[in-house]
């Protein structure tokens, strides 16, 4: 199978993540998978001339697409030109050429959550008109439509992240060359369900101390970082922590907040990043799934019966108290 | 031989971060004038207006997937700066350690996977270097590419670790970081770097690093013959590498890495022979070739409007900064000059150049894995690394910090506390800045000016040289 890889607007950090991949490098993974770079920004040799031949044979039909990779978001703008991105050299705007080659793909993969959703490209007031692939925020439908699908069926996969992990975007390519991955296995947002069947919540560090409601006060504690400090893990769809980040790392295991990076509109939270926005003093986002009444209830209790060691430990920037074994029974 | 005077549009130009078009205008075989085009605008200094000024710490890094630490740690500062906030001295070591560690991938990186794979080219075939570079440094393919891949994945452990993921950590406050490494944390990291101090004297310089971070003239760097540098000598000796794409000859740095005791490298510029003292009050932003309405202006005071009607006589979505009207190079190179290393010195006191830009950034390779190393022997895991916060007011604060590819400046201003005002000005912002007022062209476009190209050529490599030397950074470029 042959890729092509083209970068919209965005930061190009999914492609710096994707060089993180390990056990294999990324340049292996693909070799054994039988996947051939057409072109890529960051790895290829071709510049300039030799890549607008390349693009125009794909245009033409002369050269078969099997799997188009876009990274970033899409401008329409200014005033529904494109103009804000003009794939350098062509004369044409991104927009056109994205739409263009789409067309010509087995698949497409929106790479990260701005070429998913629109991501932080289209945060603010948006002045780029800036959109997803096939989504705007929330709503189906971006540069190509709600009902576009590859030549091979599939919708536009939604590999989101801000930014992917690597084992996201290597894992999807692994499953659409092995023809592994089907409708069934893509959640309501066309995002692979591998990574996005499990929160972002499960695995965190932090879980004795969200049990007890035990929290951090302030960034650097230790404490569940949900009830002060904006953190969305038990929204967000991810497994962040089960897998972890270069090495053994993930934003909750570093003292910060997950912002629910793999979801549409998340660069716009409607409160500071790291604050959590409350109602009557109680957070206003809960989890998901969990009746609101009975989330209370539970709360308040296990919060009166937080033992000494995790009310110590959630304030601390490091463990003052670790656990204790049992004295033995004399 | 005369050619006929004739135009090339260069792109999509591939192997930098982010959209870079180069007009070049040939004659006698030769750039008359070159005019580069930052032709993405996401207008990131928009997005933040009005804005929670802590946002900054989510939005700013996220302007660049390649630099993303560099933009955290000017985000921390400018705010530090407009609070009061002074970073627990841990703190700045952990952020220290974070940035170097960015500063450092993205050197090799560029060097393996961005700069070295034009001389595997066919055009160069039947030199003598030519069968080792292709087996080195094919695009995507070459020996050389996939160790610095693996070495450089192993080496964001640190950021995994103290930072949580790369690129795009919230580790970063103005206050310090928000975790503090264990004892345990810290051997860990040790280890990180002994491995990569492994590769890069297995690979890159095939001696110990302190060896080359020594070097001292430029003679005893040209008879350096080890390792994947010594090959990019060779090869810079057979292409007369030295001379080609001299730039301004005056060099910006505000210095790297603020900590409790300094910055580990000197601020200051070089310029017209010798060192000053930086006053960062004599920057401005020329409008005047971009796509933006409103009055050149100290990024204090600068604002962000683009013209959507892309109207001439502009011709990129970058502004221009000027220091006192001057430009200025920026980068590692600028860095060492600034700093006083002696090798640096002499290879930018001519104007610097291809050569002389990649020597930079190896000289500054094996220079910030000695720091590093340093910085984690220094790590004191039973210290705090997060200062008391100051709540946020209204005013106004500046930050100042080095990216691999050079000075990175955030400017906040905030008022009924949310951000009324937000100007970032980057380092391939000074280096690939379109023309002035006075029709001066940025760095790049002067480096091209008398650069070769061979008739039939239409991508010219040598071009391709001079604007990769420079390791551009389009995406924080116009942000």
């Amino acid at each position: 199978m042959n890729l092509l890889w083209l970068q919209s607007a965005g930061c190009g950090g999914c492609t710096m993540s994707l060089l993180c991949a390990e056990d294999p490098n990324v340049l292996d993974l693909l070799d054994s998978a039988g996947i051939r770079l057409l072109w890529h920004p960051a790895l290829s040799q071709e510049t300039g001339a030799e890549v607008r031949a390349l693009l125009e044979r794909i245009e033409a039909g002369e050269v078969a697409l099997d799997i188009l990779c876009v990274e970033g978001a899409v401008l329409r703008g200014p005033n529904g030109t494109g103009r804000f991105q003009m794939l350098a050299g062509t004369g044409r705007s991104n927009l056109d050429w994205v739409q263009s080659l789409a067309e010509k793909a087995g698949h497409v993969v929106a790479v990260g959550s701005c070429a998913a959703f629109g991501g932080v490209s289209s945060a603010g007031d948006n002045l780029t008109d800036a959109v997803g692939l096939q989504y705007e925020g929330k709503h189906a439908g971006g540069v190509l439509s709600s009902d576009f699908r590859g030549r091979s069926g599939l919708p536009v996969v939604n590999v989101a992240g801000c930014p992917t992990h690597p084992g996201w975007v290597t894992e999807t390519l692994l499953m659409l060359a092995a023809g592994t991955l089907g409708p069934e296995g893509l959640d309501a947002l066309s995002r692979p369900l591998f990574f996005t069947e499990t929160l972002a919540h499960h695995a965190c560090p932090k879980n004795e101390f969200y049990e007890y409601k035990a929290s951090a006060m302030k960034l650097s504690q230790q404490g569940c970082l949900m009830e002060h400090l904006g953190c969305v893990g038990t929204q967000a769809a991810a497994d962040c922590n089960i897998r972890t980040w270069n090495g053994e790392g993930s934003c909750t295991r570093a003292g910060y907040p997950c912002i629910n990076c793999t979801a549409p509109e998340f660069e716009e939270p409607r409160h500071a990043f790291t604050e959590t926005p409350k109602f009557a003093g109680i957070p206003v986002g809960l989890p998901t799934d969990m009746p609101k009444a009975w989330f209370m209830a539970l709360a308040s209790l296990s919060k009166a019966a937080t033992p000494p060691r995790i009310s110590a430990n959630a304030t601390a920037d490091r463990i003052l108290v670790p656990p204790r074994p049992k004295a033995p029974k004399s | 031989m005369t050619d006929t005077p004739r135009r090339l549009l260069v792109g999509p130009f591939n192997r930098v971060e982010g959209d870079l078009e180069i007009r070049l205008e040939v004659e006698d075989g030769r750039v008359r004038a070159a005019f580069a085009n930052s032709p993405l605008f996401r207008g990131f200094e928009r997005m933040l207006l009005g804005k929670d000024p802590r946002d900054a710490m989510t939005i700013t890094p996220r302007i660049c997937g390649i630099c993303s630490i560099s933009q955290s740690a000017a985000a921390a500062g400018a705010l530090a700066a407009l609070t009061g906030a002074s970073p627990a001295p841990q703190g700045a070591l952990a952020a220290a350690i974070l940035h170097g560690v960015e500063n450092l991938a993205d050197h090799v990186t560029h060097f393996n996977l961005f700069f070295m794979p034009d001389f595997a080219r066919p055009a160069y075939a039947g030199r003598d270097w030519h069968e080792t570079a292709v087996d080195r440094f094919t695009a995507a393919q070459g020996s050389a590419v996939r160790e610095a891949v693996e070495a450089r994945a192993k080496l964001f452990h640190i950021v995994g670790l103290l930072g949580g993921k790369w690129p795009h950590t919230l580790a970063f406050q103005p206050a310090g970081v928000t975790r503090a490494p264990t004892e345990r944390d810290r051997q860990r990291i040790r280890m990180s770097l002994a491995g990569f101090r492994r590769y890069l004297e297995r690979v890159v310089f095939g001696a110990p690093v302190e060896a080359f971070a020594e070097l001292a003239t430029r003679d005893a760097l040209m008879a350096w013959t080890a390792g994947d540098a010594g090959l990019f000598l060779r090869i810079a000796h057979d292409l007369e590498l030295g001379k080609l794409g001299r730039g301004p000859g005056r060099y910006l740095s505000y210095g790297a890495y603020p900590l409790a005791e300094g910055r580990a490298m000197k601020p200051g510029i070089w310029a017209d022979g010798q060192h000053r003292p930086l006053d960062t009050a004599a920057i401005t932003e020329d409008l005047t070739h971009a796509w933006m309405l409103g009055k050149s202006a100290h990024p204090a005071r600068g604002v962000t409007d683009p013209d959507v009607e892309m109207a001439e006589p502009a011709y990129s979505w970058c502004k221009a900064p000027r220091l006192g009207g001057r430009t200025m190079e920026v980068g590692a190179l600028a860095r060492a000059v600034v700093d006083g290393h002696p090798l640096a010195l002499e290879l930018g006191a001519s104007g610097g150049g291809v050569l002389a830009r990649i020597a930079g950034r190896l000289l500054e390779i094996a220079r910030t894995q000695i720091l590093l190393e340093r910085w984690a022997d220094a790590l004191r895991p039973g210290e705090p690394f997060m200062a008391d916060t100051p709540p946020i007011r209204d005013g106004a604060g500046e930050g100042l910090v080095e990216a691999a590819r050079g000075a990175l400046g955030h400017w906040i201003r905030v008022e009924g506390g949310r951000i009324a005002g937000y100007q970032i000005v980057a380092p391939t912002t000074w280096n690939f800045s379109p023309r002035d007022a006075n029709g001066t062209p940025g760095p790049l476009e002067a480096a091209l000016e008398g650069v070769k190209v061979a008739p039939g050529e239409d991508t010219p490599i040598a071009v391709q040289h001079v604007v990769r030397s420079f390791d551009p950074c389009m995406v924080c470029t116009v942000h």
